[in-house]
């Protein structure tokens, strides 16, 4: 099933995968100790926020590449695909349905992160703790609800112009979630151990920034995957009373 | 500075594995990608030696479907591998463009002295150095084993060109295709990481009283380079990844039928395609700077209008890259708008062009082997500056477009500018890293036959060029004949200077003469990299310097 069914490709790809694993594991593992060894000056800490925002920058102008093959798609829309968008024949999702509702789930969660941090901030653990596991909780719900509609739709990735856009971007946007809720489970458990303090957790404002990075590029899916770019007519605007 | 007890003289007790496997040191990282980046540069080097030696003469001679050659075969035995030559300009593009310039310039020369010149112990996230240096060997290792896997036209590797352009590379057979995907993919994680690491060590690690305004041309080359990297390549990323989707799962960002669209990829790739030319010239331009002011006996001049042509560079980049495609089939308000911003970054190009001849100006200079790659990359880049001016008309680029004169442009400014700015660097630095100095005569030497050579290679190919060859060709007409035979002789005697190079680098490396004191130039080599031993210790800046170490007064 893996890699065109060359000889060992599903091998050489779990082999990969596996190592990856272990990489992260014993690498931040190592700088968890260092943290802890009180190694992490308030100098090494401006070096990785930087390191972090930096690398969710790049993220973002990764996005952005998938973004413009949106655009480009559904700006203007080839003869090919009938020159409307969604294409003829497509049968998107009702953005006020379900994407609204996990559009609401997602934006809770960047609250219940929020509440999160300024407990630990105020050195309310406990309080941070449930903040913590609320927002995993609505992470996996998304998840679960966005792996519903993809098993709902009744359009696949190799349909056309739309499936393309669409799958790559939700679900380059559903890796990123699913890479978000491992960063925070890994940070429920440091905070459970009692790594972090109200004034050096640099590991878990490197996640919350992650989380809500996750949060934003959905706002912009949602408005223009979702919203716009299923409303070839305008009338979906217009079903809006506040329009 | 160069006060060995404050430095540490402790004998280096690492074994050539561990120093060399393991390292998460800046300056043996450096040194790494400087080696690695030779030996894929004479990789790529021999590809196109072998391609002008196809080219020297009309017909096809070497590249046959009955198998390569290195003699000379008659018409009857030999069928044209149009293949065969794709796959070599593709691995050449790729080598060159991913794999030899960024890692010696950015990764090398970055990694060595950046750090060095801003007074930093090492890079912010040294681990995070060691992991871009290897994720660079194994994407070049994927790009290697791409040119000899199962590719297009039942034959092993890619003939798509380094572009990568779609409808091409999404039907090119086999995996060969991907795995230069993959090469790519890897490749640009490297650098992204690096970038990082760059960034953040640039920002966070100065010498205590440097100011921005204060870092020296090269470090703040680096910087705007990492800048570029960090919002370039994951562009480029995202459109591989296309392109790999559309190989593999179906999916038809680029296909026609399905509502997708070739000229999308081409967007996306020049978007990263144009910043990727910065990315390779601006720490050149920061060695050149140095180089210039050292053999000139005076400060830079300009330092500050210096560093913000470099950032104006950077920002421009990225808004220009539809110049790359004016035969698209773009409207002409659009190629207007991309000639005219394109045209702009003539005017930060010359304030720095201008900036290094007011710095000679006046000047004590000394011919040294570093002054004269800074002086010939000097005039080749203003050639290929020059041209890139002519070829951002749209109009003329009607005509010019995909000839031998886009060739002679890009290599002016890569493999002329580009090159001759590592080498200017190589000459520079060889005693501060090695501890060594290389031959002077030999420096010169090399320094003339690469001059010569590069230059016959590459002026008469502005002629072809107007003449109409295109570019991208096994094979082409009579007309084109003379000057094809001359570019070739001139390409073999830039190969032989760089087998002349290699020869005179393991020559000084064990054999040069010891280099004792920290600054081998004079007083105008000011920056921190010259307070320190040559070679500097495994562990420098241990104790943060002071300003007046590398304070001058003068600007830099």
């Amino acid at each position: 099933m893996w890699m065109h069914e060359y000889v060992g490709g599903g091998y050489l790809l779990t082999l990969g995968v596996l190592s990856l694993i272990l990489t992260m594991f014993v690498w931040w593992g190592d700088v968890i100790d260092e943290s802890l060894q009180g190694h992490h000056t308030s100098m090494v800490q401006n070096g990785i926020r930087m390191g972090v925002v930096l690398f969710i920058i790049s993220e973002v102008m990764f996005f952005f590449a998938f973004f413009w093959g949106f655009f480009h798609s559904a700006l203007a829309p080839t003869i090919e695909i009938g020159c409307g968008w969604p294409p003829v024949g497509i049968e998107a999702f009702h953005p006020f349905e379900v994407p609204l509702l996990n559009t609401a789930i997602l934006l809770l969660s960047g609250a219940s992160i929020t509440w999160s941090h300024h407990a630990l901030l105020e050195n309310a653990l406990e309080e941070a703790t449930a903040g913590l596991v609320l927002t995993i909780l609505l992470a996996l719900i998304f998840t679960v609800v966005q792996a519903y509609e993809y098993i709902e739709a009744p359009f696949s990735i190799s349909d056309g112009a739309y499936g393309t856009t669409f799958y790559t971007t939700t679900g380059l946007h559903g890796f990123h979630v699913f890479i978000g809720t491992v960063f925070l489970i890994v940070c429920l458990f440091r905070h459970l151990l009692g790594h972090f303090t109200p004034s050096h957790h640099v590991g878990y404002e490197a996640a919350i920034w992650y989380w809500h990075f996750v949060d934003a590029v959905w706002i912009f899916l949602y408005v223009f995957v979702y919203v716009w770019g299923n409303d070839g007519d305008g009338t979906l605007i217009q079903d809006l009373a506040i329009f | 500075m160069a006060d060995a007890a404050i430095h540490g003289h402790e004998h280096d007790t690492r074994g050539f594995f561990t120093r060399w496997f393991k390292s998460t040191n800046h300056k043996d990282i450096g040194i790494l990608y400087l080696f690695t980046a030779g030996l894929v540069g004479f990789i790529s080097v021999a590809f196109t030696v072998y391609m002008r030696l196809e080219l020297m003469n009309p017909g096809v001679q070497y590249m046959c479907m009955e198998g390569m050659s290195l003699v000379a075969q008659s018409a009857d035995a030999c069928t044209p591998n149009g293949h065969l030559w794709n796959v070599l300009i593709t691995g050449h593009g790729i080598l060159m463009m991913f794999f030899v310039v960024i890692p010696a310039l950015f990764g090398g020369f970055g990694n060595f002295f950046m750090p060095l010149q801003i007074g930093a112990p090492d890079m912010a996230f040294p681990r995070l150095n060691n992991l871009s240096y290897w994720l660079y060997v194994t994407g070049t290792t994927l790009a290697v084993l791409s040119v000899f896997s199962p590719g297009g036209n039942d034959q092993l590797g890619s003939g798509v060109g380094w572009v990568l352009y779609p409808p091409l590379s999404t039907n090119e057979g086999g995996y060969s295709m991907d795995l230069a995907i993959f090469a790519v993919h890897v490749s640009g994680a490297s650098s992204i990481l690096g970038a990082i690491n760059i960034i953040t060590t640039f920002l966070n690690m100065r010498a205590p009283g440097m100011t921005l305004h204060k870092v020296p041309l090269f470090a703040w080359s680096v910087f705007v380079t990492a800048w570029l990297i960090l919002l370039s390549l994951p562009v480029l990323a995202g459109a591989i990844t296309m392109l790999l989707t559309d190989r593999n799962f179906g999916t038809t960002f680029f296909q026609p039928a399905g509502g997708g669209d070739p000229v999308l990829y081409q967007h996306i790739l020049w978007f990263f395609g144009h910043p990727e030319v910065y990315i390779i010239i601006l720490p050149g331009f920061g060695i050149i700077s140095h180089v210039i002011a050292t053999f000139s006996r005076k400060p830079i001049f300009g330092y500050l209008p210096m560093v913000y042509a470099m950032v104006a560079i950077g920002v421009l980049g990225f808004v220009v890259w539809a110049h790359h495609m004016y035969t698209v089939g773009m409207s002409l308000t659009q190629q207007s708008y991309f000639m005219v911003a394109t045209m702009v970054i003539a005017v930060p190009t010359g304030v720095k062009v201008f900036s290094w001849i007011a710095t000679m100006w006046g000047g004590s200079i000394e011919f040294k082997t570093p002054m004269l790659w800074a002086l010939g990359f000097l005039f080749l880049f203003t050639v290929g500056g020059v041209t890139g001016i002519v070829l951002s008309q749209a109009g003329i680029d009607r005509a010019m477009h995909d000839t031998y004169y886009v060739v002679a442009h890009f290599h002016y400014v890569m493999s002329l500018g580009a090159v001759f700015a590592i080498f200017a660097g190589i000459y520079y630095y060889f005693g501060k890293m090695s501890g060594r100095q290389y031959p002077e005569w030999a420096g010169k030497l090399h320094f003339w036959m690469m001059f010569i050579g590069a230059n016959l290679t590459f002026f008469p190919q502005h002629f072809l060029g107007a003449q109409g060859m295109p570019r991208r060709y096994i094979d082409y007409s009579e007309q084109f004949a003379t000057w094809n035979y001359w570019s070739s002789i001139g390409a073999f005697i830039s190969f032989a200077s760089f087998v002349f190079f290699i020869g005179v680098v393991f020559y000084s490396l064990f054999a040069g003469r010891r280099v004792s004191e920290a600054n081998y130039w004079n007083e105008y080599a000011d920056t921190l990299e010259w307070t320190v031993a040559s070679p500097p210790p495994e562990h420098t800046f241990e104790i943060l310097p002071k300003q007046e170490e590398w304070d001058k007064g003068h600007a830099h």
